[in-house]
């Protein structure tokens, strides 16, 4: 039986992992994910999971130790944000070019500098190539379902790749909403008993995990990787449908809200597709014709789908939480860009940054957007990139 | 009550405007409401002004912004009123509960042009009558929910007291505490 409750982002899913109940759980503290290994250890102490549950002194010792854990052949997590996450960035292409699937909690903040602990999404992106699943979340649920879809994508034969579940500092993992439970014995049932077919403690086989990649193999092993991040999207669209069908929560590569006949859309990424959603009904009831894609997959890159979704729009926003300082946008505005290229699709589009280092997204921000939208429709000329609710003097 | 009701609350930091937050949440979702409960973060030291957030409908809640036209404010240190818009973006049937043991001509005073409904608990001398420190939040609460109507007096009690038994399994003269203090604010929280 499901159960109605209220929780944060990071209790869900620290709540997720209580129930998967991995083999390791390796962490280091910081904000905003510390709450996750905080009530893990919780769960730990008051016997409410098996999890061997490893201390380390820094987060490129949390992510080894998780990687270790696995090369043995045993399911291991972690959690991070921000500086905790760039410390990884080196352990994260050991992990997934040793096709480790490790799952790991990232609760976004953005990364220095300035210091700041509020979210964007700069600490995951910048690690966008490497090799790692990315999954973002729009709210608590979205985070926990997340979670429990997560190893079943990264432990697929066909894939075996590591795989992050992201959702936004604070404005999730802080905020108490309401969100479905599902109990226990269903979770376990779903994600079911890891057994990977090699590991580093099978006696009857052994192999070595981590060597060398000389230049004669170095380049068929990152062939492998791309391979399997090539087919992870068939995967996560399976894994995802049987998931639906266990809880009547569905999932797919991306959400289209109120798409069907939309004439200007946004894209974007993580807890502002509600607040943009709200606003395409308002625009709706006085008779725009707005729409709203959310991406729930930004590593695979959903480039074909994406683009069919997109094609009817008379103009686009594309949304990034962060700038790739490349003086052309963020790194959706780019990875867009290049799948409409790809497929011959032309839509006007303007790629926003917004919503950096906390920077409040309201319903208003979005107006905005719809409003110049409006303009590039009727012929007014489409500015590459620009930002968003950015003090100008 | 309205379809979907947005507080916002004004405390310094340590006095729990947050945890108040999460209370009001927690009563509201045991009323089957649709909720959320949300402080704005920063580098908060104790004493400094934070403001803490509630959505609460009957309604699924989508938004993740910040609430700038609230329906309600609480002002749970009155110290905040002029250093802090308290007002802002109050709406024009918006209502002010303010914490304080000045007369209501005192406090209507300190809100100079505000011509809206102002209501005033002292949630001090609630709580130090009834918990025996001042701990301010179970008193608000109690406001809140009265002049929001957002639940009935008997359901809101009965709601509580289980949240407090479970709270308090270990310290029953605790929960007798709360809830007394809870029903002393409910009868005195008064339109000024």
């Amino acid at each position: 039986m499901s159960k109605k409750d209220r929780l944060s982002g990071n209790e869900a899913v620290a709540n997720a992992i209580r129930q998967i109940d991995p083999d390791v759980i390796a962490a280091f503290p910081i904000t905003p994910s510390t709450e996750i290994p905080q009530y893990v250890s919780s769960f730990k102490a008051q016997g409410k999971l098996t999890s061997e549950f490893i201390t380390v002194e820094s987060e490129h010792s949390s992510i080894s130790a998780a990687a270790g854990a696995e090369a043995a052949g045993v399911r291991a997590m972690t959690a991070t944000s921000s500086a905790g996450f760039a410390l990884m960035h080196e352990m994260l292409y050991v992990v997934s070019s040793d096709r480790l699937p490790v799952v790991m909690a990232v609760v976004n903040r953005a990364l220095s500098g300035p210091i700041n602990i509020n979210n964007d999404h700069s600490d995951s992106m910048g690690s966008r190539d490497a090799g790692w699943i990315q999954l973002y979340s729009e709210n608590a649920q979205e985070a926990y379902d997340n979670m429990l879809m997560a190893h079943r994508i990264a432990e697929h034969p066909d894939v075996m790749l590591p795989l992050m579940v992201c959702q936004d500092g604070f404005i999730t993992s802080h905020g108490v909403e309401n969100i479905v439970l599902e109990d226990d014995e269903t979770v376990k049932g779903f994600v079911g008993e890891y057994r990977p077919d090699e590991h580093l403690l099978d006696p009857e086989r052994p192999i070595g995990v981590g060597p060398y990649g000389v230049s004669p193999y170095y380049m068929e092993m990152k062939r492998g990787q791309t391979e399997a991040m090539c087919r992870a999207e068939a995967v996560i669209e399976e894994v995802s449908r049987e998931f639906g069908e266990l809880t009547g929560r569905e999932y797919g590569l991306f959400e289209e809200y109120r798409m069907d006949d939309a004439e200007l859309g946004v894209l974007c990424i993580g807890s502002s597709a509600g607040t943009g959603k709200d606003a395409v009904d308002m625009l709706r009831a006085r008779g725009v014709k707005a729409g709203l894609v959310k991406l729930r997959v930004f590593r695979p890159f959903p480039a074909a789908k994406l683009a069919s979704a997109l094609k009817g729009l008379k103009a686009l926003a594309i949304m990034d939480k962060t700038d790739s300082f490349s003086a052309q946008g963020g790194p959706l505005g780019a990875e867009v860009r290049s799948a409409l290229y790809q497929t011959g699709v032309i839509v006007p589009a303007v790629n926003y940054v917004y919503g950096l280092g906390g920077r409040d997204v309201r319903v208003e921000t979005f107006e905005e957007i719809f409003a110049e939208l409006e303009k590039i429709a009727d012929g007014a000329p489409a500015e590459a990139f620009r930002y968003i609710g950015v003090r100008e003097r | 009550m309205k379809d979907t009701l947005e507080i916002r609350w004004h405390g310094r930091g340590g006095q729990g405007a947050k945890t108040a937050a999460l209370l009001l949440a927690d009563v509201a979702f045991s009323d089957g409401f649709y909720v959320q409960g949300f402080p704005e973060y920063g580098p908060e030291r104790m004493g400094a002004p934070i403001t803490a957030y509630n959505r609460l409908s009957r309604n699924v809640l989508r938004s993740h912004s910040n609430i700038y036209y609230p329906d309600v404010v609480v002002v749970v240190d009155e110290s905040l009123i002029g250093p802090v818009d308290v007002t802002a973006g109050l709406k024009e049937d918006g209502v002010i509960i303010v914490n304080s043991e000045h007369s209501p001509e005192e406090v209507r005073a300190e809100f100079a042009g505000y011509e809206g409904a102002l209501y005033i608990i002292d949630a001090k001398a609630v709580s130090e009558r009834n918990i025996g420190k001042n701990m301010p939040n179970t008193p608000l609460l109690s406001s809140v929910v009265k002049v929001t109507g957002l639940l009935s007096k008997e359901s809101f009690f009965a709601n509580m007291e289980g949240s407090f038994f479970h709270k308090f399994a270990a310290k029953p003269e605790v929960l007798e505490g709360n809830m007394s203090a809870l029903k002393e604010a409910w009868e005195e929280v008064a339109e000024a």
